[in-house]
């Protein structure tokens, strides 16, 4: 962190300001609780798109495996909250009461040995960032260590998102299989279902996105996000710098894996379930998407991306059952055709030279990138 | 527009026949004259602010529209389509018309709950007709529970459940299960089962309660029992398995695509479903999983059932022309198709019983609600919210429909929590 960069310009800190303001006040404000329970699921999204603005707008590294991270993360919350929703008293009916429903319907007797420490909220919590972050780690030491990179590691991570959920289909008795984990109730003996608790827990999930996107922002402006950038454009060259490149590679890959955990467990606590259909290659790819309609070099583009395109995903769908893939589809094409870099670039060709003359800046300062938030309009549009 | 009046028009020519050959058909709500609206003010008949105004009473259709689940489930919605339009045709329910919004559950569960949560919540819809898979009911049952709203759920499924805001139209695993085993067993003389299925809770605890009741009822005894990933269609292996083993009965519950690669595999490894040996019996195969499979790959096979299109009674007759009159000739009517009409229907009964839309009193009036009116005869609904009905046994034909070969005497009682089969 020795950059000599103020930490924030005024552009980013308006623009930290105007998404703070769009989730913490607007969209509370304007619209009522079952809409703004689907904005908290579209948000923790967001969390998996910044990681991917680090991960693959920053260093270049495409992982299309991310789903993979936020559903680990997810799995774990909805562990434990499955085993505090499965009381001897609520599953008297079952065979062995005391286990989760799935399991007696597998004809388990007894909860397997790695479900027992998630009846633990402390080791939950750890565990939530730790499994991800620690996968993460293995598949990137394994990776970028041999120089393995590029369209490569994008196809390894494809494929590890389609064992995984393999994987937890196949071990239903285990896993709740292509089920799921459904039916969680409460959190610590507090009911996660009711209309305030939604409400505590958009804020909660708020909260941890902006400090996600300040975190974000603290790494892009350090030296590690210097380096990032540079080894995306010249990776040899950073490397005949003296520098190894592949540990740099492995922590951005790591933090984008604990985002997206994060975004996960808060998922679960928002929707009361996890099933492996998050996990797989599908949500991955649509993830990746998100990072690229909010501009893959923008933070707070990721953001507005992330909630445009499921606001559209959700109204397209609303409106026209049978034929909303099409229009979300044709979404995409223009997104690529008219403003290929997404909504950030729309903001940095329309709206920031007016933003600079606002605030009395006179060029796009001393950044690498110049990237700040999105259209307002668009952020409108999609809280609607 | 014009796609409606269009539907529309065809609707009232197929009406006319349909009245004279449903002439003999007692129905129940035109007993007692037209039911007017005005006999039962809005104030009094919602009083939990569902959306129901002085003409209309909207209903929520949840199914996946696309994605892998929708060629099963289209079905469904136009059986639902279909009720809707005849319940109109008849005056609506509580002289109210019956209106729908529907939605796309996506082949998704998440979005399943997503879309049940905004008919509930936003919409407030007086009852769904929806899901399939037993995933996406999973996925629902938290929300339906939470906001107090009532599922018309149609599939045959494993059973293990029973909450009170779900009506189970399709048969739960015993149901669909015993009286068929029973069968096999008596008329041809069965002793040795192999059983095989899709990797998933259906198929496993089909299979767990098919297998207790040939061990410990029939004495008979299973001689392999395998599962294999949704989506698979490499069955040659198992197929040389059967072959070895030589069971008396291949008991089949594979789903979906995989059926495709299972038949043909099935037929082009030498066994010959017309001779029975071994009788090949599945409770996963309906007319229109045939459609893909096509009817000579499974000629000869028998299926487990409550309901086949070849049924023959007035009921069946007039449903299957008003279906097609809907939705084209080609068209083919499978088992769940047949139990997804029947939910706006039994939502009907049950609001007229009950004189109110409210959910709660809906609840109390569903149990023992009786529908003569059903193509698969009358069924009536149990205390535990699942349906008495008559299972039945078919042998497929080449053209893709069964003949009914069995059909138990009276109506099998729901038993979603078999005791001595879990």
């Amino acid at each position: 962190m020795t950059s000599g960069n103020s930490f924030l310009t005024r552009q980013e800190l308006l623009g930290l300001a105007v998404v703070s303001l769009l989730i913490l006040v607007v969209l509370p404000a304007s619209v009522d609780i079952f809409r703004l329970n689907l904005i908290g699921k579209y948000l923790t999204y967001a969390f998996v798109a910044i990681g991917l603005v680090l991960c693959w707008g920053m260093g270049g590294i495409l992982s299309l495996g991310q789903g993979v991270f936020f559903g680990l993360g997810g799995y774990c919350m909805a562990m434990f909250l499955k085993l505090e929703a499965s009381t001897p008293e609520a599953t008297k009916i079952q065979s062995t009461p005391g286990i989760p429903d799935f399991m007696d319907w597998n004809q388990l007797t007894e909860l397997p040995w790695f479900w027992e420490p998630f009846h633990s909220f402390p080791f939950t919590l750890v565990a939530i960032v730790a499994l991800p972050s620690l996968f993460a780690f293995v598949i990137g030491a394994a990776m970028f260590k041999r120089r393995v990179g590029g369209v490569y590691f994008a196809i390894i991570t494809q494929a590890i998102a389609a064992i995984l959920t393999i994987l937890i289909i196949g071990q239903q008795g285990y896993t709740g299989g292509v089920n799921g984990i459904t039916d969680l109730r409460t959190l610590l003996g507090w009911d996660i279902r009711t209309d305030s608790a939604k409400y505590v827990l958009y804020f909660v999930n708020a909260g941890l996105l902006i400090a996600v996107i300040v975190a974000a922002q603290a790494v892009r402006k350090s030296k590690l996000g210097r380096l990032l950038v540079a080894l995306r454009d010249k990776e040899d060259r950073v490397r005949f710098s003296g520098y190894d490149v592949a540990n740099f590679k492995i922590f951005a890959f790591c933090l984008a894996a604990a985002f997206s955990a994060i975004g996960g467990a808060m998922f679960t606590l928002q929707v009361g379930f996890m099933s492996p259909s998050f996990v797989g290659i599908v949500p991955s790819i649509e993830m990746v998407i998100y990072t690229a309609v909010g501009g893959r070099l923008s933070i707070f583009g990721a953001v507005y991306g992330t909630l445009l395109v499921n606001w559209a995903k959700t109204t397209f769908s609303e409106t026209f059952p049978e034929l909303w893939l099409f229009g979300l589809g044709a979404l995409f094409i223009a997104v690529v055709l008219v403003f290929p870099n997404g909504l950030a670039g729309l903001y940095r060709s329309y709206l920031q030279p007016h933003v600079d003359r606002l605030l009395g800046v006179k060029k796009p300062a001393d950044d690498d990138e110049p990237a700040s938030d999105a259209v307002p309009e668009a952020a409108a549009r999609a809280a609607e | 527009m014009t796609e409606k009046t269009r539907s529309e028009n065809a609707f009232s020519l197929r009406r006319r026949e349909l009245l004279a050959g449903m002439a003999s058909i007692p129905m129940m709500s035109m007993l007692g004259g037209p039911v007017r609206a005005q006999d039962y003010p809005t104030a009094e008949v919602n009083t939990t602010g569902l959306a129901v105004t002085d003409d209309t009473v909207t209903v929520g259709i949840l199914h996946s529209v696309t994605g892998t689940m929708a060629i099963s489930e289209t079905g469904s919605v136009q059986a639902e389509k279909l009720a809707i339009k005849q319940i109109n045709e008849m005056g609506g329910v509580l002289g109210r018309k019956i209106e729908f919004i529907q939605e796309d559950g996506a082949s998704d569960w998440p979005t399943f709950a997503e879309k049940a949560k905004k008919l509930l919540v936003n919409d407030k819809v007086a009852s769904v007709m929806g899901c399939w898979t037993s995933a996406s009911r999973k996925a629902v049952l938290p929300v339906f529970e939470q906001y107090n709203g009532m599922l018309f759920y149609p599939t045959f499924y494993e059973g293990l459940e029973e909450s009170p805001n779900v009506i189970y139209t399709g048969q739960e695993a015993t149901q669909q299960i015993i009286a068929g085993l029973d069968w096999v067993a008596k008329e041809k003389g069965a002793k040795s089962f192999y059983l095989l299925g899709s990797d998933y809770i259906w198929p496993r605890t089909s299979n767990k309660i098919a297998r207790k009741h040939i061990e410990e009822h029939l004495g008979a005894k299973v001689v392999g029992e395998e599962y294999y990933p949704l989506g698979h269609t490499q069955f040659n292996s198992v197929i040389n398995k059967i072959k070895l083993k030589k069971p008396d009965v291949i008991y089949a519950i594979v789903v979906g695509g995989s059926n495709v690669a299972f038949y043909k595999q099935l037929k082009a490894a030498g066994i010959d479903m017309t001779k029975e040996k071994p009788v090949l019996l599945t409770i996963s195969v309906t007319e229109d999983e045939i459609l893909g499979i096509g009817g000579e790959n499974i000629v000869g096979a028998y299926a487990c059932m409550k309901y086949f299109q070849s049924l023959d009674n007035p009921n069946n007759e007039a449903f299957v022309a008003a279906f097609k009159e809907m939705w084209g000739d080609d068209i083919v009517i499978g088992d769940v198709t047949q139990a997804a009409y029947l939910g706006p229907w039994l939502w009907k009964l049950a609001v007229e019983k009950a004189g109110s839309f409210d959910i709660d009193k809906i609840k109390a009036a569903l149990p023992g609600i009786e529908f003569d009116k059903a193509p698969e005869g009358y069924v009536k609904v149990h205390e535990n919210h699942h349906l008495w009905s008559k299972t039945r046994v078919g042998r497929a034909r080449d053209d893709g429909q069964y003949d009914l070969v069995y059909e138990t005497a009276d109506l099998v009682e729901p038993d979603p929590f078999p005791e001595g089969y879990q």
